[in-house]
């Protein structure tokens, strides 16, 4: 809902202190989920997921989540689903060129950012394009494997 | 304007030490002169003489001339083949290439093969959207944005490897350019935004129209302060404006455009308002050239192309200097040029 997902972004610091004790969480419980397996855990992430992050953010279950980045404003929801900042064709009242009815993701995203620590630098991170594979799938489930294989010296950064 | 290293037109420059690309672009504005680039819209029509006939209104004004990629979201000849239809000429070709209507795979297919038939330059954009374009009901592609699509072209050009890693066995030559709007919110990002593209591999940029001095000064004075203006080169965006009336219909319905009210008022008291939309491109101009960081002008003048000359003469950017066009060419000399060279090496 447009409305609760402005209010995420007022709330961009604790709601992303919630996101990263959660991040750390999952990753703290990885050989719980090695153990019943990571298939079966990303369908049951994917349950819970899509409805919070849904009702919080309009989050469109991308599977790369990239909220940290972003100013917990999910930029999925953008029409050109920009993933690294504003284009160019903002209105001067600063609702976005395709949708009127609508404030700029970017603008939110921006924001957001200034309330979250390191939200400046996280901002300027050059997110990759969309696997577009992914849609559907738990971002949680692949920040958790990311974060594994960093921890084992292979380089990414999702969330 | 003439290199020593003149090749047959046509054909591309040799790559000098520390360019990436054989074009001209790169060589006018690495040698520190004030360029000036200038944009086609290709034409609703497979003639190639209504391309050539575009461009040479520009002959020995600009620099290199950019070719749109169905700006504003309506459908024209493509920018490849306007592209390649003029760098055969010699024309020095500003290839615009945007997100909205290719994915990745078609993106670095056309890469390559503009770059095949010696496309130097590349605009990377993100794209309007296609609500705004004769063909609303088209699929908004959007795989990739302006930033990821100069991350994937670097890649391609410098580790010579496709997005997927695939080897390229001759990568593409390409001085890669991007965008700016310093006239859009949210305004204190828009520097960072310059910064976070030069990080993605752009070289060159060209900004939306400046209407707005005072604004821009701003920002320009931003992006000395993060150093910016000496990472890439900056072509700030000017155009003549036809009268009152359409400049408040571009406002209003171009999206990124900004004009300020006292710039509507000054046109609409003049009594020839197209002249009084030359004079104001002029002076605008002549101001931005002054302001520290700015290496050149990228001129749209949509509709009044007839135009440039007089504006790009008026404002003396030039200093007396003569760009490169096909008229300019003479076989023997640039065929003496290489007979040199050869004897050199």
């Amino acid at each position: 809902m447009y409305r609760v997902r402005l209010w995420s972004v007022r709330n961009a610091r604790w709601l992303h202190g919630c996101y990263t004790l959660l991040e750390n969480i999952l990753v703290r419980l990885n050989p719980l989920w090695e153990a019943i397996g990571y298939e079966r855990v990303g369908r049951v992430f994917a349950l819970i997921e899509k409805p919070i992050k849904g009702f919080l953010f309009d989050s469109k279950s991308c599977g790369q989540c990239s909220l940290g980045s972003t100013g917990m404003a999910c930029p999925m929801n953008c029409p050109k689903t920009l993933r690294n900042g504003p284009c160019g064709g903002v209105r001067s009242d600063g609702t976005c060129e395709i949708d009127a009815e609508m404030i700029c993701v970017w603008i939110t995203a921006w924001e957001g950012s200034q309330r979250i620590n390191n939200g400046e630098e996280a901002i300027q991170i050059i997110q990759p394009p969309v696997d577009a594979r992914l849609q559907g799938s738990s971002a949680w489930l692949k920040m958790l494997r990311d974060k594994v294989r960093g921890k084992k010296g292979v380089v990414d950064s999702a969330i | 304007m003439q290199f020593e290293d003149e090749p047959i037109a046509g054909e591309n420059l040799p790559i000098l030490p520390g360019h990436a690309s054989p074009g001209r672009l790169e060589r006018i504005l690495r040698s520190g002169v004030f360029a000036v680039t200038a944009e086609i819209a290709p034409p609703d029509s497979a003639d190639p003489h209504e391309v050539y006939e575009r461009a040479s209104l520009f002959d020995g004004y600009v620099d290199a001339i950019n070719a749109t990629d169905g700006s504003g979201g309506n459908c024209h000849m493509s920018s490849v083949g306007m592209s390649a239809l003029l760098t055969r000429r010699g024309y020095s070709m500003v290839m615009q290439i945007s997100a909205r209507d290719r994915n990745r795979i078609a993106m670095q297919g056309d890469v390559l093969g503009a770059s095949a038939m010696g496309v130097s330059n590349i605009l990377c954009l993100t794209g309007d959207g296609v609500q705004s374009g004769d063909h609303p009901q088209a699929k908004p592609v959007f795989d990739m944005d302006c930033m990821t699509t100069l991350e994937m072209l670097r890649g391609m050009r410098d580790r010579g490897q496709f997005l997927s890693g695939r080897k390229i066995s001759h990568p593409p030559p390409v001085f890669l350019g991007a965008a700016a709007n310093p006239f859009a919110p949210p305004f204190d990002y828009r520097p960072l935004r310059l910064a976070k593209k030069i990080a993605a591999g752009a070289q060159f940029i060209q900004t939306q129209y400046c209407f707005d001095l005072v604004m821009f000064k701003r920002y320009m004075a931003k992006v000395r302060d993060m150093g910016l203006h000496e990472k890439v080169f900056i072509l700030v965006g000017v155009g003549p404006l036809a009268s009152a009336r359409s400049a408040q219909w571009i406002r209003n319905n171009v999206a990124g455009v900004h004009i300020p009210d006292s710039i509507i008022e000054r046109l609409a008291g003049a009594d020839d308002q197209a002249q009084e939309g030359v004079d104001i491109c002029v002076e605008m101009i002549q101001q931005i050239r002054e302001i520290p960081g700015v290496h050149g002008i990228h001129l749209m003048a949509y509709k009044q192309e007839k135009r440039v000359a007089e504006i790009i003469t008026r404002a003396g950017v030039l200093d007396g200097r003569r760009p490169w066009h096909p008229g300019m060419y003479d076989a023997s000399d640039a065929e003496e040029n290489r007979a040199g060279l050869r004897s050199q090496q």
